[in-house]
């Protein structure tokens, strides 16, 4: 649906050239709702600018809907930007007009007939849960209000994609929450293609299929939001993940681990759905003579399937240990070995 | 007293008058220019719908000149292109088009000044829709800034009132011209006093109005 191919960006700020985007390439999929992490400065904005040409990339390609939007001229691209709304962080209404005019003025720039815009505006404004709200002024709704009117806004031309530039980062974290359901089922209900830019871990893993992970200008990282929840491989990533499940173990613990047995390892264990009931531990504990340690635990939902992360110690002698480990990798989801004891104190004494 | 005030009444009606024409008359036509030129600064500046440098930059050099001019001397100074326009440098006639080259910048200044007020994610989120660069002008700017845009037109009235009284001086009739001939020339007192009256109760009247009419136009916040 949207294809970015090696996109650059640099921009001039004075007489620095500074690189927002160093070749980036993603792939979102028809009817997918993907998402793009990262801390401010990352280019994450840019990036999504640049889905919609709002921002010219330097050099790469921008195919979307299967139309390369560089070789269209102004009209035309005119014409392309009304299958892509938008939703932004300020919600950008228009404040001179009431709520039922912020819908229908972009469908009254386009010429609708009268009937049809009325049907159409009361139709969105039902779906975004504001139809009792119609005569009522920007100034007068509360945050999540204005990010449904402006919800609605950008379905109002029956787009295809829908872009959210860090569409629920002013709201708290109920109204956050209610938004990203209203996302979800607009996703279900008409098959809308979503991508959004967040920096907050908890929105990806509510509504995301996939995921981008940027950092200074690069996606480091993407693939199905589950995997990199599974496996991040990157620091950046690792610290995002940190946000959902604090998975940290304080340094106190882990020397007095380490006085269990010749050889103790901690385990970072992921299980993916009905893995998360089988009795894994236990068999694995009994089997080996070894100690198992439970050091952190926590289950929770990645868009509906649920994702069981466990921090483990596990001691014994090296044979035993590593069969074990060996043994539980084939049971779960993902092992990883976070480090060996004496390493990890290592780093902390430095 | 009171009867020679009231002997001259005509007099004031007439002067009167002829401050309304060419109140109404430099207003209506420097509003026509200024407003498009107060368009033209804001949408031709770096980074917005229609960036042209060479406009931008001459555009404001040109206002920049003739803002810096006091009314006074800009009458004399324009008097060939005054001449060249309205075939007179007196009269009404003579006074309106100096008063519109005082004015019309002055309103594309302050047309300026609203514009900008219009949250530029509010103009890009329209452009994100497809909107075409005439729609969003007219659509979201002017539309967004209008409550603002009346603002600056009732300043400006006020400032041509003001002006309308110093060209008086080239003989442009007017509460000015009554003022100049009875109040300084002859040291008539009453007169004067009268006409400051008149003055003071039109720029109230005018201020009151365009605030309360911009209040009713602006919904938000």
């Amino acid at each position: 649906m949207i294809q970015l191919t090696n996109v650059y960006k640099k921009f001039q700020v004075g007489k620095k050239e500074i690189e927002a985007l160093k070749g980036v390439t993603i792939h979102v999929n028809k009817g997918e709702i993907f998402g793009v992490i990262g801390y401010s400065g990352a280019g994450k904005s840019t990036l999504l600018r640049i889905m919609n040409l709002l921002e010219r990339p330097t050099s790469g390609n921008v195919v979307v809907n299967g139309e390369n939007l560089l070789d269209l001229n102004d009209r035309q691209l005119r014409y392309s930007r009304k299958k892509i709304g938008v939703i932004f962080q300020n919600f950008n209404l228009l404040s001179s007009f009431n709520v039922f005019d912020n819908v229908a003025e972009i469908l009254r720039m386009n010429r609708i007939p009268k009937q049809k815009i009325i049907k159409k505006v009361n139709d969105l404004l039902e779906l975004v849960g504001l139809e009792d709200k119609a005569r009522e002024y920007p100034s007068q709704l509360s945050g999540g209000q204005k990010q449904r009117v402006a919800i609605a806004r950008a379905l109002a031309m029956d787009p295809e994609i829908l872009l959210c530039d860090e569409a629920t980062s002013a709201l708290d974290p109920q109204t956050t929450e209610s938004i990203l359901d209203l996302l979800l089922t607009i996703n279900q209900k008409m098959g809308l293609t979503i991508v959004l830019i967040t920096h907050e871990m908890e929105v990806i893993k509510k509504i995301c299929d996939r995921v981008a992970v940027m950092e200074k200008g690069e996606v480091i990282e993407q693939g199905s939001v589950l995997d990199i929840f599974s496996r991040p491989k990157r620091q950046a990533t690792k610290n995002f993940i940190r946000t959902v499940f604090d998975e940290e173990v304080p340094w106190d613990i882990i020397t007095k681990i380490e006085a269990y047995g010749p050889c103790s390892k901690i385990l970072r264990v992921s299980f993916r759905e009905d893995a998360a009931l089988d009795p894994v531990l236990g068999t694995i504990a009994a089997q080996y003579p070894i100690t198992l340690n439970i050091l952190y635990g926590s289950i929770t939902h990645i868009k509906g399937t649920p994702l069981g992360i466990l921090l483990l110690s596990i001691s014994g002698d090296e044979e035993a240990v590593s069969r074990a480990i060996d043994d539980l990798k084939q049971k779960v989801y993902h092992v990883e070995i976070k480090s060996e004891m004496s390493a990890e104190l290592e780093v902390i004494s430095k | 007293m009171i009867q020679r005030l009231l002997d001259l009444t005509p007099l004031f009606t007439q002067s009167l008058y002829e401050t309304i024409i060419m109140v109404v008359f430099s207003l209506v036509i420097s509003t026509i220019i200024g407003v498009p030129l107060g368009v033209l600064l804001v949408i031709t500046r770096p980074n917005h719908i229609k960036p042209n440098k060479w406009l931008f930059y001459s555009l404001n050099t040109i206002i920049n000149i003739v803002r810096s001019l006091p009314f006074i001397i800009l009458i004399v100074a324009i008097i060939p292109f005054t001449e060249m326009i309205v075939g007179s440098a007196i009269g009404i006639r003579g006074a309106i088009v100096p008063l519109i080259v005082y004015t019309a910048p002055y309103i594309a200044r302050l047309t300026e000044t609203a514009l900008l007020e219009v949250d530029f994610g509010v103009i890009e989120a329209y452009l994100a829709m497809g909107a075409s660069r005439m729609q969003i002008v007219f659509r979201v700017l002017i539309r967004e800034a209008r409550s603002g845009i009346l603002l600056c037109l009732t300043i400006a009235l006020i400032s041509l009132i003001g002006a309308t009284a110093m060209a008086g001086a080239v003989g442009a009739g007017g509460l000015g011209d009554l003022a100049l001939r009875y109040g300084y020339q002859q040291w008539d007192l009453p007169v004067m006093m009268v006409t400051v009256v008149i003055l003071i109760f039109m720029v109230q009247l005018i201020q009151s109005l365009g605030n309360w009419a911009a209040k009713k136009l602006k919904k938000n916040t």
